[in-house]
Protein backbone atom coordinates (compact mmCIF):
# COMPACT_ATOMS: atom_id res chain seq x y z
CA UNK A 1 0.00 0.00 0.00
CA UNK A 2 1.24 3.44 -0.73
CA UNK A 3 0.23 6.93 0.10
CA UNK A 4 -2.55 8.28 -2.06
CA UNK A 5 -1.64 11.31 -4.13
CA UNK A 6 -4.27 14.03 -3.92
CA UNK A 7 -5.04 16.21 -6.88
CA UNK A 8 -3.99 19.79 -6.64
CA UNK A 9 -6.40 22.06 -4.84
CA UNK A 10 -8.06 19.28 -2.89
CA UNK A 11 -7.74 19.27 0.84
CA UNK A 12 -5.78 16.46 2.37
CA UNK A 13 -7.99 14.95 5.04
CA UNK A 14 -6.73 15.32 8.55
CA UNK A 15 -5.83 13.20 10.44
CA UNK A 16 -5.20 11.53 7.15
CA UNK A 17 -4.34 7.91 6.73
CA UNK A 18 -5.50 8.20 3.14
CA UNK A 19 -4.38 4.78 2.19
CA UNK A 20 -6.10 3.09 -0.71
CA UNK A 21 -5.32 -0.20 -2.39
CA UNK A 22 -2.38 0.02 -4.82
CA UNK A 23 -4.55 -0.53 -7.88
CA UNK A 24 -6.60 2.57 -7.05
CA UNK A 25 -3.72 4.94 -6.43
CA UNK A 26 -3.96 6.72 -9.75
CA UNK A 27 -7.74 6.95 -9.81
CA UNK A 28 -9.99 9.56 -8.25
CA UNK A 29 -11.21 8.02 -5.01
CA UNK A 30 -14.85 6.92 -4.93
CA UNK A 31 -15.41 8.82 -1.72
CA UNK A 32 -13.63 11.39 0.33
CA UNK A 33 -15.08 12.67 3.57
CA UNK A 34 -13.36 15.74 4.92
CA UNK A 35 -14.06 16.89 8.47
CA UNK A 36 -17.58 15.51 8.11
CA UNK A 37 -19.82 16.05 11.11
CA UNK A 38 -23.39 16.46 12.26
CA UNK A 39 -24.87 17.76 15.47
CA UNK A 40 -28.32 16.99 16.79
CA UNK A 41 -29.01 19.78 19.24
CA UNK A 42 -25.75 19.85 21.17
CA UNK A 43 -24.92 16.20 20.54
CA UNK A 44 -22.17 15.55 18.04
CA UNK A 45 -23.44 12.30 16.54
CA UNK A 46 -20.56 12.23 14.08
CA UNK A 47 -17.57 14.45 14.60
CA UNK A 48 -14.62 15.17 12.31
CA UNK A 49 -15.07 12.07 10.19
CA UNK A 50 -12.33 11.75 7.56
CA UNK A 51 -12.21 8.86 5.17
CA UNK A 52 -10.97 8.09 1.69
CA UNK A 53 -12.19 5.09 -0.24
CA UNK A 54 -10.38 4.03 -3.40
CA UNK A 55 -12.20 3.51 -6.67
CA UNK A 56 -12.54 -0.27 -6.27
CA UNK A 57 -11.94 -0.65 -2.57
CA UNK A 58 -14.06 -2.65 -0.16
CA UNK A 59 -14.12 -0.66 3.03
CA UNK A 60 -15.60 -1.53 6.38
CA UNK A 61 -17.14 0.75 8.97
CA UNK A 62 -17.36 -0.86 12.38
CA UNK A 63 -17.95 0.25 15.90
CA UNK A 64 -20.00 -0.51 19.00
CA UNK A 65 -23.76 0.04 18.95
CA UNK A 66 -24.74 3.69 18.77
CA UNK A 67 -21.33 4.76 17.49
CA UNK A 68 -22.87 6.65 14.55
CA UNK A 69 -22.24 4.21 11.73
CA UNK A 70 -25.70 4.44 10.18
CA UNK A 71 -25.59 8.20 10.74
CA UNK A 72 -22.50 8.28 8.50
CA UNK A 73 -24.48 6.46 5.80
CA UNK A 74 -27.34 8.89 6.24
CA UNK A 75 -24.91 11.78 5.84
CA UNK A 76 -23.36 10.29 2.73
CA UNK A 77 -26.77 9.75 1.15
CA UNK A 78 -27.99 13.21 2.27
CA UNK A 79 -30.82 11.85 4.38
CA UNK A 80 -29.20 14.16 6.95
CA UNK A 81 -27.54 17.36 5.86
CA UNK A 82 -24.10 17.52 7.44
CA UNK A 83 -23.48 20.47 9.73
CA UNK A 84 -19.75 20.39 9.00
CA UNK A 85 -17.39 19.22 6.36
CA UNK A 86 -17.37 18.11 2.78
CA UNK A 87 -18.24 14.92 0.95
CA UNK A 88 -16.60 14.34 -2.41
CA UNK A 89 -18.08 11.61 -4.53
CA UNK A 90 -15.75 10.71 -7.39
CA UNK A 91 -14.12 14.06 -6.76
CA UNK A 92 -17.38 15.99 -6.97
CA UNK A 93 -18.76 17.98 -4.08
CA UNK A 94 -22.19 16.74 -3.00
CA UNK A 95 -23.12 19.72 -0.82
CA UNK A 96 -26.57 21.13 -1.56
CA UNK A 97 -27.68 17.99 -3.37
CA UNK A 98 -30.89 16.17 -2.49
CA UNK A 99 -31.20 12.48 -1.69
CA UNK A 100 -32.27 11.56 -5.21
CA UNK A 101 -29.65 13.77 -6.85
CA UNK A 102 -26.84 12.27 -4.83
CA UNK A 103 -28.10 8.84 -5.84
CA UNK A 104 -27.81 9.87 -9.46
CA UNK A 105 -24.28 11.06 -8.76
CA UNK A 106 -23.42 7.47 -7.97
CA UNK A 107 -24.20 6.46 -4.42
CA UNK A 108 -26.64 3.67 -3.55
CA UNK A 109 -27.40 1.91 -0.32
CA UNK A 110 -29.23 -0.88 1.42
CA UNK A 111 -30.88 -0.64 4.80
CA UNK A 112 -30.33 -2.08 8.23
CA UNK A 113 -34.03 -2.95 8.36
CA UNK A 114 -35.06 -4.20 4.95
CA UNK A 115 -36.97 -1.55 3.05
CA UNK A 116 -38.11 -3.16 -0.14
CA UNK A 117 -41.26 -2.14 -1.97
CA UNK A 118 -42.82 -5.27 -0.59
CA UNK A 119 -46.10 -5.36 -2.50
CA UNK A 120 -44.34 -4.95 -5.84
CA UNK A 121 -42.77 -7.82 -7.73
CA UNK A 122 -39.07 -8.59 -7.49
CA UNK A 123 -38.54 -7.40 -11.05
CA UNK A 124 -40.42 -4.15 -10.46
CA UNK A 125 -38.29 -3.46 -7.40
CA UNK A 126 -35.21 -3.68 -9.57
CA UNK A 127 -36.86 -1.55 -12.24
CA UNK A 128 -37.50 1.20 -9.69
CA UNK A 129 -33.75 1.21 -9.26
CA UNK A 130 -33.38 1.46 -13.03
CA UNK A 131 -35.77 4.45 -13.05
CA UNK A 132 -33.18 7.07 -13.97
CA UNK A 133 -31.66 4.95 -16.69
CA UNK A 134 -34.91 4.34 -18.55
CA UNK A 135 -34.86 7.14 -21.01
CA UNK A 136 -38.29 7.19 -22.60
CA UNK A 137 -40.56 10.12 -21.76
CA UNK A 138 -43.98 9.80 -20.16
CA UNK A 139 -45.69 10.64 -23.44
CA UNK A 140 -43.85 7.92 -25.31
CA UNK A 141 -44.92 5.53 -22.58
CA UNK A 142 -48.58 6.51 -22.75
CA UNK A 143 -48.64 6.29 -26.53
CA UNK A 144 -46.56 3.11 -26.38
CA UNK A 145 -44.26 4.22 -29.16
CA UNK A 146 -41.63 1.77 -30.37
CA UNK A 147 -39.02 3.49 -28.21
CA UNK A 148 -41.11 2.57 -25.15
CA UNK A 149 -41.07 -1.10 -26.06
CA UNK A 150 -37.36 -0.98 -26.82
CA UNK A 151 -36.53 0.62 -23.48
CA UNK A 152 -38.89 -1.65 -21.55
CA UNK A 153 -37.22 -4.65 -23.14
CA UNK A 154 -33.80 -3.31 -22.24
CA UNK A 155 -34.96 -2.63 -18.67
CA UNK A 156 -36.32 -6.16 -18.41
CA UNK A 157 -33.06 -7.65 -19.68
CA UNK A 158 -30.98 -5.47 -17.39
CA UNK A 159 -33.17 -6.39 -14.41
CA UNK A 160 -32.77 -10.09 -15.18
CA UNK A 161 -29.03 -9.69 -15.61
CA UNK A 162 -28.76 -8.01 -12.23
CA UNK A 163 -30.97 -10.60 -10.56
CA UNK A 164 -28.75 -13.33 -11.98
CA UNK A 165 -25.89 -12.16 -9.75
CA UNK A 166 -27.72 -13.84 -6.90
CA UNK A 167 -29.49 -16.47 -9.02
CA UNK A 168 -32.80 -14.78 -8.42
CA UNK A 169 -34.23 -14.71 -11.96
CA UNK A 170 -36.72 -17.41 -11.10
CA UNK A 171 -38.23 -15.19 -8.43
CA UNK A 172 -38.68 -12.23 -10.81
CA UNK A 173 -42.47 -12.35 -10.69
CA UNK A 174 -42.81 -13.11 -6.99
CA UNK A 175 -43.93 -10.44 -4.59
CA UNK A 176 -40.87 -8.96 -2.91
CA UNK A 177 -42.48 -9.18 0.53
CA UNK A 178 -43.07 -12.91 0.15
CA UNK A 179 -39.39 -13.76 -0.31
CA UNK A 180 -37.46 -15.37 2.52
CA UNK A 181 -35.40 -13.02 4.63
CA UNK A 182 -32.03 -13.75 3.08
CA UNK A 183 -33.40 -13.32 -0.42
CA UNK A 184 -34.93 -9.97 0.55
CA UNK A 185 -31.51 -8.80 1.71
CA UNK A 186 -30.00 -9.92 -1.59
CA UNK A 187 -32.78 -8.21 -3.54
CA UNK A 188 -32.01 -4.96 -1.73
CA UNK A 189 -28.43 -5.20 -2.96
CA UNK A 190 -29.63 -5.87 -6.52
CA UNK A 191 -32.02 -2.93 -6.37
CA UNK A 192 -29.23 -0.65 -5.15
CA UNK A 193 -26.94 -1.91 -7.93
CA UNK A 194 -29.65 -1.14 -10.48
CA UNK A 195 -29.17 2.59 -9.85
CA UNK A 196 -25.71 2.21 -11.38
CA UNK A 197 -23.69 3.40 -8.40
CA UNK A 198 -19.97 4.00 -8.18
CA UNK A 199 -20.15 3.54 -4.42
CA UNK A 200 -22.40 0.94 -2.83
CA UNK A 201 -23.22 1.29 0.86
CA UNK A 202 -24.32 -1.88 2.62
CA UNK A 203 -25.84 -1.44 6.06
CA UNK A 204 -25.34 -4.72 7.93
CA UNK A 205 -25.70 -6.99 4.90
CA UNK A 206 -25.11 -10.14 6.91
CA UNK A 207 -27.52 -9.34 9.74
CA UNK A 208 -29.66 -12.36 10.50
CA UNK A 209 -27.76 -14.66 8.15
CA UNK A 210 -26.32 -17.99 9.15
CA UNK A 211 -22.58 -18.69 8.69
CA UNK A 212 -22.97 -20.42 5.33
CA UNK A 213 -25.17 -17.61 3.99
CA UNK A 214 -22.62 -15.10 5.27
CA UNK A 215 -19.82 -16.94 3.50
CA UNK A 216 -21.80 -16.86 0.27
CA UNK A 217 -22.54 -13.18 0.76
CA UNK A 218 -18.82 -12.49 1.20
CA UNK A 219 -18.06 -14.12 -2.12
CA UNK A 220 -20.84 -12.17 -3.75
CA UNK A 221 -19.67 -8.83 -2.40
CA UNK A 222 -16.22 -9.44 -3.84
CA UNK A 223 -17.80 -10.64 -7.08
CA UNK A 224 -19.91 -7.49 -7.34
CA UNK A 225 -16.85 -5.34 -6.79
CA UNK A 226 -14.93 -7.25 -9.48
CA UNK A 227 -17.72 -7.26 -12.07
CA UNK A 228 -18.87 -3.68 -11.63
CA UNK A 229 -15.53 -2.17 -10.67
CA UNK A 230 -17.15 -0.12 -7.91
CA UNK A 231 -16.27 0.75 -4.36
CA UNK A 232 -18.21 -0.87 -1.55
CA UNK A 233 -18.50 0.39 1.98
CA UNK A 234 -20.16 -1.80 4.54
CA UNK A 235 -21.30 -1.57 8.11
CA UNK A 236 -21.14 -4.96 9.73
CA UNK A 237 -21.02 -6.57 13.13
CA UNK A 238 -19.91 -9.93 11.76
CA UNK A 239 -16.15 -9.62 12.24
CA UNK A 240 -15.33 -12.66 10.12
CA UNK A 241 -16.91 -10.89 7.14
CA UNK A 242 -15.27 -7.54 7.84
CA UNK A 243 -11.81 -8.96 8.52
CA UNK A 244 -11.92 -11.22 5.49
CA UNK A 245 -13.01 -8.90 2.72
CA UNK A 246 -12.46 -5.33 3.82
CA UNK A 247 -9.24 -3.80 2.57
CA UNK A 248 -9.56 -0.75 4.77
CA UNK A 249 -11.43 -0.61 8.04
CA UNK A 250 -12.56 2.44 9.94
CA UNK A 251 -13.62 2.16 13.57
CA UNK A 252 -16.12 4.60 15.03
CA UNK A 253 -16.88 5.09 18.68
CA UNK A 254 -19.16 7.79 20.08
CA UNK A 255 -19.16 9.55 16.72
CA UNK A 256 -15.38 9.75 16.44
CA UNK A 257 -12.96 7.75 14.33
CA UNK A 258 -10.75 5.93 16.77
CA UNK A 259 -8.76 3.83 14.31
CA UNK A 260 -8.23 3.26 10.63
CA UNK A 261 -6.22 0.63 8.85
CA UNK A 262 -6.05 -2.90 7.56
CA UNK A 263 -7.62 -5.86 9.30
CA UNK A 264 -4.44 -6.79 11.20
CA UNK A 265 -3.83 -3.23 12.27
CA UNK A 266 -7.35 -2.95 13.62
CA UNK A 267 -7.26 -6.29 15.38
CA UNK A 268 -4.14 -5.29 17.26
CA UNK A 269 -5.17 -1.74 18.02
CA UNK A 270 -5.39 -1.05 21.75
CA UNK A 271 -7.99 1.70 21.43
CA UNK A 272 -10.27 -0.53 19.38
CA UNK A 273 -10.02 -3.40 21.85
CA UNK A 274 -10.79 -0.96 24.60
CA UNK A 275 -13.85 0.45 22.81
CA UNK A 276 -15.27 -3.00 22.29
CA UNK A 277 -14.23 -4.76 25.46
CA UNK A 278 -13.56 -1.99 27.93
CA UNK A 279 -10.31 -0.96 29.60
CA UNK A 280 -7.79 -3.57 30.56
CA UNK A 281 -7.41 -3.87 34.29
CA UNK A 282 -4.09 -2.56 35.43
CA UNK A 283 -2.10 -5.47 36.69
CA UNK B 1 -88.33 -3.41 -15.70
CA UNK B 2 -87.73 -0.49 -18.06
CA UNK B 3 -87.91 1.83 -15.11
CA UNK B 4 -85.49 -0.29 -13.12
CA UNK B 5 -82.97 -0.30 -15.94
CA UNK B 6 -83.34 3.43 -16.25
CA UNK B 7 -82.54 3.85 -12.56
CA UNK B 8 -79.65 1.47 -12.89
CA UNK B 9 -78.17 3.44 -15.79
CA UNK B 10 -78.64 6.68 -13.88
CA UNK B 11 -76.88 5.13 -10.93
CA UNK B 12 -74.11 3.78 -13.13
CA UNK B 13 -73.43 7.10 -14.80
CA UNK B 14 -73.52 9.10 -11.56
CA UNK B 15 -71.39 6.36 -10.04
CA UNK B 16 -68.93 6.70 -12.91
CA UNK B 17 -68.55 10.40 -12.16
CA UNK B 18 -67.93 9.55 -8.51
CA UNK B 19 -65.44 6.92 -9.60
CA UNK B 20 -63.46 9.37 -11.76
CA UNK B 21 -63.31 11.84 -8.87
CA UNK B 22 -62.51 9.06 -6.40
CA UNK B 23 -59.55 8.00 -8.57
CA UNK B 24 -58.05 11.44 -7.94
CA UNK B 25 -58.59 11.14 -4.17
CA UNK B 26 -57.23 7.65 -4.00
CA UNK B 27 -54.11 8.30 -6.09
CA UNK B 28 -53.16 11.35 -4.07
CA UNK B 29 -53.85 9.51 -0.84
CA UNK B 30 -51.90 6.47 -1.99
CA UNK B 31 -48.82 8.45 -2.87
CA UNK B 32 -48.79 11.59 -0.73
CA UNK B 33 -50.70 9.98 2.19
CA UNK B 34 -52.91 13.04 2.45
CA UNK B 35 -56.59 13.75 1.92
CA UNK B 36 -56.89 16.49 -0.65
CA UNK B 37 -60.23 17.96 0.34
CA UNK B 38 -59.82 20.64 -2.32
CA UNK B 39 -60.18 17.96 -4.97
CA UNK B 40 -63.94 18.49 -5.23
CA UNK B 41 -63.42 22.16 -5.94
CA UNK B 42 -61.03 21.43 -8.77
CA UNK B 43 -64.02 19.73 -10.42
CA UNK B 44 -65.97 22.95 -10.09
CA UNK B 45 -63.12 24.98 -11.60
CA UNK B 46 -62.94 22.49 -14.47
CA UNK B 47 -66.65 22.88 -15.16
CA UNK B 48 -66.42 26.69 -15.03
CA UNK B 49 -63.49 26.75 -17.45
CA UNK B 50 -65.38 24.58 -19.89
CA UNK B 51 -68.50 26.71 -19.42
CA UNK B 52 -66.64 29.95 -20.11
CA UNK B 53 -64.87 28.48 -23.11
CA UNK B 54 -68.11 27.44 -24.77
CA UNK B 55 -70.43 30.27 -23.68
CA UNK B 56 -68.13 33.31 -23.74
CA UNK B 57 -65.43 32.33 -26.21
CA UNK B 58 -67.66 30.21 -28.40
CA UNK B 59 -65.11 27.37 -28.57
CA UNK B 60 -66.27 23.91 -29.62
CA UNK B 61 -67.08 21.46 -26.84
CA UNK B 62 -64.07 19.16 -27.26
CA UNK B 63 -61.69 22.12 -27.20
CA UNK B 64 -63.29 23.40 -24.00
CA UNK B 65 -62.67 20.02 -22.38
CA UNK B 66 -59.01 20.10 -23.43
CA UNK B 67 -58.70 23.64 -22.08
CA UNK B 68 -60.34 22.68 -18.81
CA UNK B 69 -58.02 19.67 -18.42
CA UNK B 70 -55.00 21.91 -18.99
CA UNK B 71 -56.18 24.57 -16.54
CA UNK B 72 -57.01 22.02 -13.84
CA UNK B 73 -53.70 20.19 -14.27
CA UNK B 74 -51.82 23.43 -13.79
CA UNK B 75 -54.07 24.34 -10.86
CA UNK B 76 -53.50 20.96 -9.21
CA UNK B 77 -49.73 21.20 -9.55
CA UNK B 78 -49.77 24.81 -8.28
CA UNK B 79 -51.91 23.95 -5.26
CA UNK B 80 -49.61 21.07 -4.42
CA UNK B 81 -46.46 23.15 -4.87
CA UNK B 82 -47.66 26.21 -3.00
CA UNK B 83 -49.91 24.82 -0.29
CA UNK B 84 -48.95 21.21 0.42
CA UNK B 85 -45.25 20.88 -0.44
CA UNK B 86 -44.05 23.32 2.23
CA UNK B 87 -45.93 21.14 4.75
CA UNK B 88 -44.36 17.86 3.65
CA UNK B 89 -42.51 17.56 6.95
CA UNK B 90 -45.46 18.73 9.05
CA UNK B 91 -48.02 16.43 10.63
CA UNK B 92 -51.00 15.06 8.68
CA UNK B 93 -53.39 17.33 10.57
CA UNK B 94 -51.70 20.50 9.31
CA UNK B 95 -51.98 19.29 5.71
CA UNK B 96 -55.61 18.29 6.20
CA UNK B 97 -56.52 21.72 7.51
CA UNK B 98 -54.60 23.37 4.67
CA UNK B 99 -56.60 21.25 2.22
CA UNK B 100 -59.85 22.47 3.76
CA UNK B 101 -58.49 26.01 3.48
CA UNK B 102 -57.63 25.52 -0.19
CA UNK B 103 -61.12 24.16 -0.75
CA UNK B 104 -62.73 27.33 0.68
CA UNK B 105 -60.23 29.49 -1.16
CA UNK B 106 -61.17 27.94 -4.50
CA UNK B 107 -64.89 28.24 -3.77
CA UNK B 108 -64.61 31.89 -2.84
CA UNK B 109 -62.28 32.68 -5.71
CA UNK B 110 -64.84 31.16 -8.06
CA UNK B 111 -67.57 33.24 -6.47
CA UNK B 112 -65.49 36.38 -6.94
CA UNK B 113 -64.69 35.50 -10.53
CA UNK B 114 -67.96 34.10 -11.76
CA UNK B 115 -70.50 35.31 -9.20
CA UNK B 116 -72.74 33.32 -6.90
CA UNK B 117 -75.64 33.01 -9.33
CA UNK B 118 -75.88 29.49 -10.70
CA UNK B 119 -74.96 29.19 -14.37
CA UNK B 120 -76.87 26.98 -16.71
CA UNK B 121 -74.33 24.56 -18.13
CA UNK B 122 -75.30 23.33 -21.58
CA UNK B 123 -74.43 19.70 -21.97
CA UNK B 124 -71.43 19.15 -24.19
CA UNK B 125 -72.54 15.67 -25.12
CA UNK B 126 -75.24 15.74 -27.75
CA UNK B 127 -75.70 12.87 -30.12
CA UNK B 128 -78.55 10.48 -30.84
CA UNK B 129 -78.48 7.36 -28.69
CA UNK B 130 -78.84 3.99 -30.46
CA UNK B 131 -82.51 2.92 -30.39
CA UNK B 132 -82.00 -0.22 -28.29
CA UNK B 133 -80.67 2.02 -25.52
CA UNK B 134 -83.03 4.90 -26.20
CA UNK B 135 -85.99 2.74 -25.23
CA UNK B 136 -84.63 2.70 -21.67
CA UNK B 137 -84.25 6.48 -21.71
CA UNK B 138 -80.46 6.21 -21.64
CA UNK B 139 -79.03 9.64 -22.33
CA UNK B 140 -75.95 10.29 -24.40
CA UNK B 141 -74.24 11.80 -21.35
CA UNK B 142 -74.75 8.63 -19.33
CA UNK B 143 -73.26 6.58 -22.10
CA UNK B 144 -70.23 8.80 -22.52
CA UNK B 145 -69.71 9.02 -18.76
CA UNK B 146 -69.70 5.26 -18.26
CA UNK B 147 -67.40 4.67 -21.22
CA UNK B 148 -65.05 7.47 -20.16
CA UNK B 149 -64.85 6.04 -16.67
CA UNK B 150 -63.97 2.55 -17.89
CA UNK B 151 -61.39 3.92 -20.31
CA UNK B 152 -59.75 6.12 -17.64
CA UNK B 153 -59.67 3.22 -15.22
CA UNK B 154 -57.99 0.88 -17.72
CA UNK B 155 -55.41 3.48 -18.75
CA UNK B 156 -54.61 4.28 -15.11
CA UNK B 157 -54.23 0.63 -14.19
CA UNK B 158 -51.85 0.17 -17.07
CA UNK B 159 -50.00 3.37 -16.26
CA UNK B 160 -49.36 2.50 -12.62
CA UNK B 161 -48.42 -1.10 -13.22
CA UNK B 162 -46.34 -0.86 -16.37
CA UNK B 163 -44.91 2.59 -16.95
CA UNK B 164 -41.74 3.92 -15.43
CA UNK B 165 -43.52 6.82 -13.73
CA UNK B 166 -46.19 4.45 -12.44
CA UNK B 167 -43.54 2.27 -10.87
CA UNK B 168 -41.99 5.34 -9.28
CA UNK B 169 -45.43 6.24 -7.92
CA UNK B 170 -45.96 2.82 -6.39
CA UNK B 171 -42.48 2.93 -4.92
CA UNK B 172 -43.18 6.33 -3.35
CA UNK B 173 -46.48 5.11 -2.00
CA UNK B 174 -44.76 2.21 -0.24
CA UNK B 175 -41.67 3.87 1.10
CA UNK B 176 -40.79 7.45 0.20
CA UNK B 177 -37.40 7.43 1.85
CA UNK B 178 -36.29 4.24 0.14
CA UNK B 179 -37.62 5.48 -3.21
CA UNK B 180 -35.62 8.67 -2.83
CA UNK B 181 -32.49 6.69 -2.09
CA UNK B 182 -33.09 4.79 -5.31
CA UNK B 183 -32.83 8.09 -7.15
CA UNK B 184 -36.51 8.88 -7.49
CA UNK B 185 -37.48 12.51 -7.23
CA UNK B 186 -40.34 12.22 -4.74
CA UNK B 187 -41.51 15.82 -5.14
CA UNK B 188 -41.81 15.44 -8.88
CA UNK B 189 -43.65 12.15 -8.48
CA UNK B 190 -46.15 13.74 -6.11
CA UNK B 191 -46.63 16.68 -8.52
CA UNK B 192 -47.28 14.21 -11.28
CA UNK B 193 -49.92 12.48 -9.16
CA UNK B 194 -51.65 15.78 -8.51
CA UNK B 195 -51.50 16.60 -12.21
CA UNK B 196 -53.19 13.31 -13.13
CA UNK B 197 -55.78 13.61 -10.36
CA UNK B 198 -56.65 17.17 -11.34
CA UNK B 199 -56.87 16.34 -15.04
CA UNK B 200 -59.36 13.62 -14.11
CA UNK B 201 -61.24 16.11 -11.95
CA UNK B 202 -61.63 18.42 -14.96
CA UNK B 203 -63.16 15.60 -17.00
CA UNK B 204 -65.40 14.69 -14.07
CA UNK B 205 -66.50 18.32 -13.79
CA UNK B 206 -67.55 18.54 -17.41
CA UNK B 207 -69.38 15.21 -17.21
CA UNK B 208 -71.05 16.09 -13.92
CA UNK B 209 -72.36 19.40 -15.22
CA UNK B 210 -73.44 17.86 -18.51
CA UNK B 211 -75.48 15.51 -16.38
CA UNK B 212 -76.93 17.99 -13.91
CA UNK B 213 -76.56 21.44 -15.48
CA UNK B 214 -76.54 23.74 -12.44
CA UNK B 215 -73.09 25.25 -12.05
CA UNK B 216 -72.22 27.32 -8.98
CA UNK B 217 -69.14 27.72 -6.77
CA UNK B 218 -70.27 24.94 -4.43
CA UNK B 219 -71.04 22.49 -7.24
CA UNK B 220 -67.95 20.41 -6.53
CA UNK B 221 -68.34 20.17 -2.77
CA UNK B 222 -71.00 17.47 -2.42
CA UNK B 223 -69.80 15.22 -5.27
CA UNK B 224 -66.31 15.67 -3.81
CA UNK B 225 -67.44 14.37 -0.42
CA UNK B 226 -69.39 11.54 -2.05
CA UNK B 227 -66.39 10.56 -4.16
CA UNK B 228 -64.19 10.61 -1.08
CA UNK B 229 -66.74 8.31 0.55
CA UNK B 230 -66.58 6.11 -2.54
CA UNK B 231 -62.78 5.97 -2.32
CA UNK B 232 -62.95 4.91 1.34
CA UNK B 233 -65.77 2.51 0.53
CA UNK B 234 -63.67 0.76 -2.11
CA UNK B 235 -60.49 0.90 -0.06
CA UNK B 236 -58.55 4.14 -0.20
CA UNK B 237 -55.26 3.93 -2.05
CA UNK B 238 -56.55 1.26 -4.40
CA UNK B 239 -57.38 2.23 -7.98
CA UNK B 240 -59.84 -0.59 -8.73
CA UNK B 241 -61.26 0.10 -5.26
CA UNK B 242 -62.10 3.68 -6.24
CA UNK B 243 -63.82 2.42 -9.36
CA UNK B 244 -65.87 -0.23 -7.56
CA UNK B 245 -66.66 2.12 -4.68
CA UNK B 246 -67.77 4.92 -7.00
CA UNK B 247 -70.01 2.77 -9.15
CA UNK B 248 -71.58 0.99 -6.16
CA UNK B 249 -72.16 4.27 -4.39
CA UNK B 250 -73.86 5.71 -7.47
CA UNK B 251 -76.12 2.69 -7.82
CA UNK B 252 -77.03 2.61 -4.12
CA UNK B 253 -77.83 6.31 -4.26
CA UNK B 254 -79.99 5.97 -7.38
CA UNK B 255 -81.88 2.99 -5.98
CA UNK B 256 -82.42 4.69 -2.64
CA UNK B 257 -83.73 7.76 -4.42
CA UNK B 258 -86.03 5.67 -6.58
CA UNK B 259 -87.41 3.13 -4.18
CA UNK B 260 -87.02 4.53 -0.68
CA UNK B 261 -86.92 8.28 -0.44
CA UNK B 262 -85.24 11.10 -2.31
CA UNK B 263 -84.61 13.06 0.84
CA UNK B 264 -83.18 10.06 2.69
CA UNK B 265 -80.92 8.96 -0.19
CA UNK B 266 -77.79 10.63 1.18
CA UNK B 267 -78.34 9.23 4.67
CA UNK B 268 -78.75 5.76 3.22
CA UNK B 269 -75.55 6.07 1.21
CA UNK B 270 -73.56 7.04 4.28
CA UNK B 271 -75.27 4.39 6.42
CA UNK B 272 -74.13 1.76 3.93
CA UNK B 273 -70.61 3.16 4.13
CA UNK B 274 -70.62 2.88 7.91
CA UNK B 275 -71.82 -0.72 7.78
CA UNK B 276 -69.19 -1.67 5.20
CA UNK B 277 -66.42 -0.07 7.23
CA UNK B 278 -67.60 -1.88 10.37
CA UNK B 279 -67.28 -5.20 8.56
CA UNK B 280 -64.26 -4.39 6.38
CA UNK B 281 -62.32 -1.56 8.02
CA UNK B 282 -59.96 -1.19 5.04
CA UNK B 283 -62.81 -0.89 2.52
CA UNK B 284 -63.98 -3.38 -0.07
CA UNK B 285 -60.70 -3.86 -1.93
CA UNK B 286 -58.33 -2.31 0.59
CA UNK B 287 -55.81 -4.49 2.29
CA UNK B 288 -55.80 -4.55 6.06
CA UNK B 289 -52.18 -4.75 7.08
CA UNK B 290 -51.70 -5.60 10.74
CA UNK B 291 -48.74 -3.84 12.26
CA UNK B 292 -45.87 -6.14 13.04
CA UNK B 293 -44.76 -6.05 16.63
Amino acid sequence: MSKFEFEKGKMVPYPSRAIVPDRDVNETPALECIHLGIEFGGLKAVDDFNLTIGKTEIAGLIGPNGAGKTTVFNLLTKVYQPTNGTILLNGQDTSGKTVSQVNRMGIARTFQNIRLFSSMTVEDNVKVGLHNQEKYTGLEGVLRLPSYWKHEKQAHERAMELLSIFDMEKHANDQAGSLPYGAQRRLEIVRALATNPSLLLLDEPAAGMNPSETAELMENIVKIRDTFGIAIMLIEHDMSLVMNICEGICVLSFGKVIAKGTAEEIQNNETVIEAYLGKKKEA
Amino acid sequence: MTVFIQYLVNGLSMGSVYAIIALGYTMVYGIAKMLNFAHGDVIMVGAYVSFCATSYLGLPGWLSVVLSVVVCTVLGVLVEGLAYRPLRAAGPLAVLITAIGVSYFLQNAAQLLWGATPKNFTSLVRFPVPPFLAQFNVSAVSLVTILACILIMVVLMWFTSKSKMGKAMRACSEDKAAAQLMGINVNRTISMTFAIGSALAAIAGVLLCSYSPVLQPTTGAMPGIKAFTAAVFGGIGSIPGAFVGGVLLGIIEAMAQAYISTSLANSIVFAVLIVVLLVKPAGLLGKYVPEKV
